[in-house]
């Protein structure tokens, strides 16, 4: 029960882009068209899906102030947390090598529409700030790391299919003044789904 | 591109977050007040300078398939440092900014400068193309910022400048300016001034 809370607070209240603001770069870029931006939501979700309980396992049993006591007793008062920026990102780097290989061979197309980005969501703060959270936060167990993943990745998703959606239709049927057209406007559309966001605020389940 | 051009062209014809694009998620984050906007483009401004100094001293030795995490390995290094480093001496600032020292990792500004510029070029106009992109990523922080803070909280830098008296007659500071959603609008607007003034970068 806390844990399909969490992974509903994980979509709406904490979404990754309206509430954080994480994983933007990406989310501006290639939020142009519906498709791609699905194809790119789905791979941010699937990596959040399986780093987050890995580095989960690695903060817990590695790397945290005396982490390593389960090996033996003299390692209880080691405290290996400085190296957790540098374990994670490592863990997310070869993650996302481990994608792009699998997606390469089994949907050439999404392979082709994604381009530059696929390689660049080991660079996306999405999911190093997705890991960083869950280092701040102590969650009880590997399967709270999965939903809280799981649901950062679903919300991210949700976000930028919705914004790809909007921009779609401003780009065919709006008149916007030349100085806001493309970025400017994404972002005001953005900051405005934001604060339709916020109305989540407080929901339980 | 002479060095002059390389370190001032990122400053406003090519700026990293308006311009670029790069780098959001900090500017929107870290932006509520001023001081740890300024702590953090100081953090930004080293350790672009120096992963681009370290990776263009190295760019002939590594491997073009594994130039990601070489690049990436570095810039966690100096992150540590930073973050350690501020967690010593700027304890306050380091729990206001939370987990977005250690997000300078993911920074795009920085994977997009060491690709496109520290990968093919010498150390030193590297340097100096670091610190141009850091100052300019500095430039639009503190500007969202100083209004995020003036206009949310009615001071700067933790003193209060907007005078009694006008509380008293009835102002009000805008709660508004402090939800995150805001930090995006301010930034829309910095875009919109900046590109009615450069016509060559608006979109068709």
């Amino acid at each position: 029960m806390d844990n399909l809370n969490l992974f509903i607070r994980s979509i709406f209240i904490d979404n990754m882009i309206f509430a954080y603001f994480l994983g933007m770069c990406s989310f501006i870029a290639v939020s142009k068209n519906v498709k791609t931006a699905f194809g790119l939501g789905i791979a941010v979700t699937f990596m959040l899906t399986i780093t987050l309980p890995i580095n989960y396992l690695l903060e817990t049993y590695v790397l945290r102030s005396g982490a390593l006591a389960w090996l033996s007793p003299e390692f209880a008062d080691v405290d290996l947390s400085f190296l957790s920026l540098i374990v994670f990102i490592a863990v997310i780097a070869s993650m996302t090598q481990l994608v792009e290989m699998v997606v390469e061979k089994y949907a050439p197309a999404l392979y082709s529409s994604l381009g530059i980005f696929l390689p660049l969501i080991a660079v996306n703060c999405a999911i190093l700030g997705g890991s960083l959270f869950m280092q701040q936060r102590d969650f009880g167990s590997v399967w709270t790391a999965v939903c809280a993943g799981g649901g950062w990745g679903v919300g991210w998703l949700l976000a930028i299919t919705a914004v790809a959606a909007v921009r779609e239709r401003i780009a065919q049927y709006s008149n916007i003044p030349g100085p806001l057209r493309g970025v400017g406007i994404t972002f005001i559309i953005t900051a405005l789904m934001g604060i339709a966001f916020m109305s989540f605020l407080g929901i339980k389940i | 591109m002479s060095n002059k051009s390389v370190f001032f062209n990122p400053f406003s014809k090519n700026n990293p977050v308006i311009v670029q694009i790069l780098g959001i998620c900090s500017v929107l984050a870290v932006t509520v007040k001023l001081e740890p906007a300024i702590v953090m483009s100081l953090s930004v401004i080293a350790v672009l300078a120096f992963s681009n100094v370290i990776i263009s001293l190295i760019r002939n030795t590594i491997p073009t398939n594994i130039r990601i995490i070489v690049q990436l390995v570095v810039v966690a290094g100096l992150v540590v440092i930073v973050s350690q480093l501020l967690e010593a001496y700027a304890y306050d600032v380091s729990k206001q900014l939370s987990v977005f020292i250690g997000l300078i990792i993911t920074n795009c500004i920085l994977m997009g400068r060491l690709e496109a510029f520290a990968m093919a070029n010498k150390p030193w106009p590297s340097f100096l193309d670091g610190v141009g992109n850091g100052i300019g990523y500095a430039i639009i922080l503190v500007i969202v910022g100083f209004f995020r803070e003036l206009l949310g909280s009615g001071t700067l830098l933790g003193y209060q400048v907007v005078p009694d008296c006008f509380y008293e007659a009835g102002y009000v500071n805008n709660g508004l300016m402090i939800l995150p959603p805001m930090a995006l609008v301010t930034v829309a607007c910095i875009i919109w001034v900046h590109r009615s003034f450069n016509r060559d970068l608006q979109e068709k």
